[in-house]
């Protein structure tokens, strides 16, 4: 009985043995050979491969960050500067420094402010509503209120406002992945630069028809005025097609273009109230989001 | 008779011919009418009035740009009071020009009289050159140039002509109008876009329940070379590719066109719109609307000048009934919803349909139960269920080995869903999605 056993486990110890041996030489044979560092570099990645620096996940964004010598245009916006500079350490290579970035929606219409005239009962998506027609609002670059960027943040840092129709961004948990900005069927989304105290001045429409157009289907659109151009003392504003466009590059936060405003289009966010002196309007308080 | 049919799929909606049997009503132009410049498939045309100028019925007022593309004239005589853009059936703006109507005068060469002109001695590229001039465009709603159709490419021949009198949607019955009234220019038209193509056998074919126009033609075609057929009822027969496998058992190739069988489909409209531009010199400036709906105290057929706004047309058929839930442009089956009545009649809309409130609600959406109905109807051999899931997934390279281009939007899948799945609104961004990412490598 006992000779079995030993004959059992003698033959599974040479059997392991032998295949142990070939296994050793053919890996040594047809060895890989992978960087070390692809795999500190992807420890240092947040991990959340959500694809927002344009690879499918962290790891092909740690093994381009190691084969490319220079690094133009490759940055994590998840991690942002901190872990790109982390990065850096592990290769002994420069990062780039970004600005952090914040996605803000780009239109405010509200029922309020921009009438509903027809019902949609269809799939609820806002990609196939835009490819239907222009909407239950009369936009056509409007907000279809559906939330296809709620559906697509991988940072519950977007969610719909019941009251609103729209989207609010979380600015604490927006990490400009950019997942939103593809989804949004119309474009309303934009990834501008993030400033002090989350504070932002931005045009929330983009609107490109002629004013009296945009203004007969939403209260609040871009009329394409240019008194906001011409305040601008930064050069910080752009018209184009009837639509203007602060970069938020070049904004210094004076608020200037927000009283010139006619319909109230371009927003302040998070700024303190404004002192009322006689030459100032009123209205031009704290807008929206705050 | 021996009733024929497509052997792939299909369903049977209820018909609802409310307004079959009604004649076609001759409608005076209206106050104001807005022609858009894109009513066809292919390049919109290049406008050629300003703003104040005079125009007259016929008168040029876009020019066709390109070979895919058509020419579009004044549909009335009047003042242009604006070249812009205008909401169109979806809601978005495109290039129209909008014309103040004054009086009705139209232009000298077009022979207004009902005399019928039968014998020509025309070529066929004279027969070409005229439904070019006139802007003709197929009828049946695809709104495809009738020219370029009649030019067959080289290395392929046309054998028959088969017209297609189907008219499988629900409720439509312009062209069952079209055939009773004016059957005699039909016959006619036949025979000259036979010559125009150079065939020698034409089929017509007409789904059974007008057994009137069945009868009508039959008597009407004895003894010449166009052959009437009688089909079964069954949606969506009127697709060309169907009606051709109906007609001839030839299966036309996925991603390709009844000319590589041999074949080329005329709906009965645009054959009866091209003897008008042929024999009496007249372009494409009115149309057959059926107007219809359950509420709607006078379904009828009406003879619209293009551009005419929706809401005249809905005036005119007894006003919008209270009940009224949508308003839909085209047929049931493959209509779609207006979001405003002020849009204008364009050469591809045949029918204006009202839905009353308790039937205009989409059902709940329930998950998919796997039970392959819509397998079972696509009359493409295609597999719904799956081209709708990989087009939710934005998976479009596999979407495309799917042959999802190869979907003819008939909704027979999403008619049958118990689970009321949206099934052809996915594959209808999958096919937009599909599309551009063709014409992208093309480009390449």
């Amino acid at each position: 009985m006992s000779q079995i056993i030993l004959f059992t486990i003698g033959t599974l110890v040479t059997i392991g043995a032998a295949a142990a041996i070939i296994l050793y030489f053919v890996a040594q044979k047809f060895k890989v050979f992978e960087d070390p560092r692809i795999d500190e570099v992807e420890e240092a990645l947040p991990a959340a491969n959500c694809g927002g620096c344009g690879f499918p996940g962290c790891r092909n964004f740690a093994e381009t960050l190691v084969k490319s010598d220079t690094w133009d245009g490759l940055f994590c916006p998840v991690g942002g500067n901190e872990t790109m500079a982390k990065a850096a350490a592990i290769l002994g290579k420069e990062a780039i420094e970004q600005a952090p970035r914040v996605a803000v929606i780009r239109c405010h219409g509200t029922p309020e402010f921009r009438p509903r005239f027809n019902e949609y009962d269809g799939t609820p998506t806002c990609v196939i509503i835009h490819n239907l027609y222009t909407g239950e609002g009369g936009c056509p670059h409007g907000c279809l209120g559906e939330g296809d960027c709620v559906v697509v943040c991988d940072f519950d840092a977007i969610h719909m406002d019941p009251v609103t129709d729209l989207p609010v961004v979380v600015d604490d948990k927006c990490t400009a992945c950019g997942a939103c900005v593809e989804a949004c069927p119309r474009d309303i989304i934009e990834l501008r630069k993030k400033n002090k105290k989350d504070r932002k001045i931005f045009v929330s429409c983009i609107n490109e028809e002629k004013g009296a157009v945009a203004k007969k289907n939403c209260s609040v659109a871009c009329i394409g005025c240019s008194k906001c151009f011409k305040v601008c003392p930064y050069e910080a504003i752009t018209m184009n097609n009837n639509l203007a466009f602060i970069d938020s590059d070049k904004c210094k936060l004076c608020r200037k273009c927000v009283v010139e405003c006619p319909t109230n289009a371009i927003h302040e966010i998070l700024f303190p109230p404004r002192k009322t002196d006689k030459t100032e309007p009123v209205e031009a308080e704290t807008k929206i989001g705050d | 008779m021996s009733l024929k049919s497509f052997s792939r799929g299909g369903v049977h909606p209820a018909e609802h011919k409310l307004s079959s049997g009604n004649a076609i009503q001759v409608l005076p132009p209206p106050e104001v009418v807005v022609i858009p410049v894109s009513q066809h498939l292919g390049a919109p045309s290049k406008v050629m009035v300003n703003r104040g100028d005079e125009v007259i019925v016929g008168q040029l007022i876009a020019q066709s740009e390109g070979f895919v593309s058509t020419n579009i004239h004044s549909s009335v005589s009047g003042k242009v009071l604006k070249v812009d853009n205008f909401s169109d059936s979806s809601g978005y703006r495109r290039m129209a020009v909008q014309i103040q109507v004054e009086g009705d005068q139209w232009i000298d060469t077009i022979d207004r009289s009902d005399d019928l002109v039968k014998n020509t001695v025309l070529t066929s590229e004279d027969i070409r050159k005229k439904i070019l001039d006139a802007g003709i465009v197929g009828l049946g709603g695809a709104t495809f140039p009738t020219h370029v159709k009649l030019m067959v490419p080289k290395g392929k021949k046309a054998e028959y002509l088969i017209v297609n009198g189907v008219e499988c949607e629900p409720y439509l019955t312009s062209d069952h109008a079209l055939m009773m009234e004016k059957s005699d220019e039909l016959l006619a038209g036949i025979h000259l876009m036979m010559k125009g193509l150079g065939v020698e056998k034409a089929i017509l074919g007409i789904e059974n329940n007008k057994p009137d126009a069945i009868q009508k033609m039959q008597k009407m075609t004895e003894g010449t070379s166009v052959r009437v057929q009688g089909l079964k009822v069954k949606y969506p027969q009127g697709g060309e590719k169907q009606l051709v496998q109906a007609l001839l058992k030839r299966e036309v190739p996925s991603g390709g066109l009844p000319i590589d069988v041999g074949v080329v489909v005329f709906n009965v409209g645009t054959v009866y719109a091209a003897y008008d531009a042929v024999m009496k010199n007249r372009p494409l400036i009115d149309r057959i609307v059926t107007v219809t709906g359950k509420s709607l105290s006078n379904p009828s057929n009406f003879q619209v000048r293009i551009g005419t706004p929706v809401s005249y047309l809905v005036e005119k058929a007894g006003g919008l009934p209270e009940d009224t839930a949508k308003v839909i442009n085209g047929g049931p089956m493959m209509g779609k919803a207006l979001s405003s009545l002020d849009v204008p009649v364009v050469k591809g809309s045949s029918g204006i349909l009202l839905i009353r409130e308790q039937e205009a609600r989409r059902k709940e959406v329930q998950p998919c139960i796997r039970c392959t109905r819509c397998v079972g109807v696509c009359p493409m051999g295609l597999e719904p269920y799956l081209l709708m899931t990989l087009a939710e997934k934005g998976m479009y390279e596999r979407l495309e080995q799917e042959k999802v281009m190869d979907c003819i939007e008939c909704g027979s899948c999403s008619y049958t869903c118990p689970s009321a799945r949206p099934l052809l609104d996915y594959i209808r961004l999958g096919k937009a999605e599909v599309g551009k990412i063709m014409r992208t490598r093309k480009a390449v």
